[in-house]
């Protein structure tokens, strides 16, 4: 039995592994998709999808914005700042309004953890979440697991560090998640103000010194260092945070092997990573960016086919045929 | 629900002989090899294409183009079907313009494979003239689609499923009937 998605993408942890390998080789034509004279194919023709954004983002809402337009689906923005959320409608009343102009699927990004799920269970149209609090941002999970997978040939195995405030951080869940799932090896490294309690129990190693990740990982995956995390006391500087976790030219320089370089965005150069690094031939940043408009079509694809149970049926009954 | 019988269309020689005519009346179709494309359609288009190429360069010494075409997000069908697991590659020369390209699929049967593939090929260029060269007809069109080269033609019911087995895929070469399965 193939896999399916069912209606929503809340997080890859309630995934499986052969879900995620799914999402990943269903990714890989897409590409191509973007690559065409005409980046367009007629896949999701009549579909409304609702890009719901509570919380600024430029990278993801852009990201999901041309997946969407590529598979040729009708799309409306909604930004929390500027609509009648401001003016204290709750989120069940501006999802309800927007099915009751027959929409096909939402994509949300909230300041809440658990708000993908929330919205999910009260709404017939597909969920994706885009992001909710500092529970899970799936679609930038899978986007660096397809980016590690084209660069690495493979995940199973791999040793992948991800480095910074891993306590408030979605992308790092979400990844955490993903590769457990897909056997690599996973690592966090960052002050241990900003590290979870208790993450070791999920399988994860922790460094303590960014020396001891650099010389053990394959992958470093550097996040963003939220620069509100110093006021609120988690760090002393940034730039005590450069000098004793920044990922430096000198520090790759002394790993055992070259290493990969994933940043999901948007990058505070000179903080958590070195100028000199994010441009250099190891980083593959930008084909993270690429990856994502490939990873969010597959999802969207994956998602909009509706009745999934029919997949199977449909292949077997009709291969050799139309 | 009876179990399904399978009856043999087509051996390994006979596949062997109708792609040999096909080859030839290709040919003819684009006035020569040199402005052909031979697409195949994922996936056992895409090999059957493959031996006819092999055949032409055989014997016309001519190395013609190819191209594969995946179909599956030009399909109108999502609704009902659901998405296919895997999606296969997608590949065209790059330019298409002025060039004789010829479809090429194993089972031509409502015909809607064929008009997903038009529209596709619509998004990539102008070509001069497209043909459509299947090695069965199994009849049962729902849109006004023909081939203009045909291997074998079959009738075949509503409910039956034509099988093209090619050695490349499924380790052997045949066409079966099979009726009475669960349609």
């Amino acid at each position: 039995m193939t896999p399916t998605l069912g209606k929503d993408l809340l997080g890859l942890e309630p995934l499986s592994g052969e879900q995620l390998r799914l999402i990943l080789d269903t990714a890989e034509p897409f590409k191509e998709v973007s690559e065409r004279a005409i980046k367009k194919v007629p896949t999701l023709r009549g579909k409304t999808i609702v890009n719901l954004f509570f919380e600024s983002s430029t990278r993801t809402r852009i990201s999901f914005e041309f997946a969407e337009k590529r598979l040729s689906a009708d799309t409306v923005n909604i930004a929390g700042s500027g609509s009648s959320v401001q003016k204290g409608e709750t989120l069940v009343d501006t999802a309800r309004n927007l099915e009751a102009m027959r929409i096909d699927m939402v994509v949300m990004r909230h300041p809440s953890s658990g708000a993908a799920r929330f919205l999910a269970e009260r709404i017939r149209s597909n969920v994706v979440n885009a992001g909710d609090g500092t529970h899970e941002h799936p679609t930038q999970g899978l986007l660096d697991l397809l980016t590690i997978r084209d660069r690495l040939g493979r995940i199973e195995g791999a040793k992948v560090c991800i480095c910074g405030d891993i306590l408030h951080s979605r992308v790092a869940r979400s990844n955490i998640w993903g590769l457990l799932k897909l056997g690599a090896h996973v690592a966090v490294c960052g002050p241990q103000s900003l590290l979870p309690r208790g993450i070791e129990e999920l399988g994860v190693t922790v460094f303590r010194r960014i020396e001891d990740a650099i010389a053990w990982a394959d992958v470093l995956n550097v996040l963003r260092l939220q620069l509100e995390r110093m006021n609120a006391g988690f760090i002393p500087s940034l730039r005590e945070y450069y000098r004793v976790f920044g990922v430096t030219v000198e520090r790759l320089e002394r790993a055992p092997r070259d290493l990969v370089i994933l940043h999901p965005g948007p990058m505070n150069r000179g903080v958590e990573i070195d100028s000199r690094v994010a441009d250099g031939p190891h980083s593959v940043i930008l084909h993270q960016v690429t990856n994502g408009v490939a990873v969010r079509m597959a999802v969207l694809y994956l998602l909009a086919g509706g009745r999934p149970e029919l997949a199977e049926a449909a292949k077997s009954g009709r291969e050799g045929g139309e | 629900m009876s179990a399904p019988v399978r009856t043999s269309l087509l051996d390994a020689q006979a596949i062997g002989r109708a792609l040999h005519r096909m080859a030839l009346e290709i040919v003819a179709l684009a006035g020569g090899t040199e402005r052909l494309v031979l697409v195949g359609i994922q996936r056992r288009g895409v090999e059957l294409a493959e031996r006819i190429g092999v055949l032409l360069r055989r014997e016309h010494g001519a190395d013609v183009q190819h191209g594969a075409l995946d179909i599956t997000l030009y399909r109108d069908d999502l609704n009902e079907i659901g998405p296919r697991p895997v999606i296969g590659e997608t590949r065209l020369p790059h330019e298409l313009d002025g060039k004789v390209i010829v479809i090429v699929d194993d089972v031509l049967f409502t015909g809607r494979t064929i008009r997903a593939a038009l529209d596709q090929i619509a998004d990539f260029g102008r070509p001069a003239r497209i043909g459509l060269a299947v090695l069965i007809d199994r009849g049962g069109r729902e849109l006004p689609i023909q081939a203009d080269i045909v291997g074998e033609r079959v009738p075949a019911r509503p409910g039956d499923r034509v099988d093209v087995l090619l050695a490349e895929v499924d380790g052997r070469d045949a066409v079966e009937l099979v009726r009475g399965s669960a349609a």
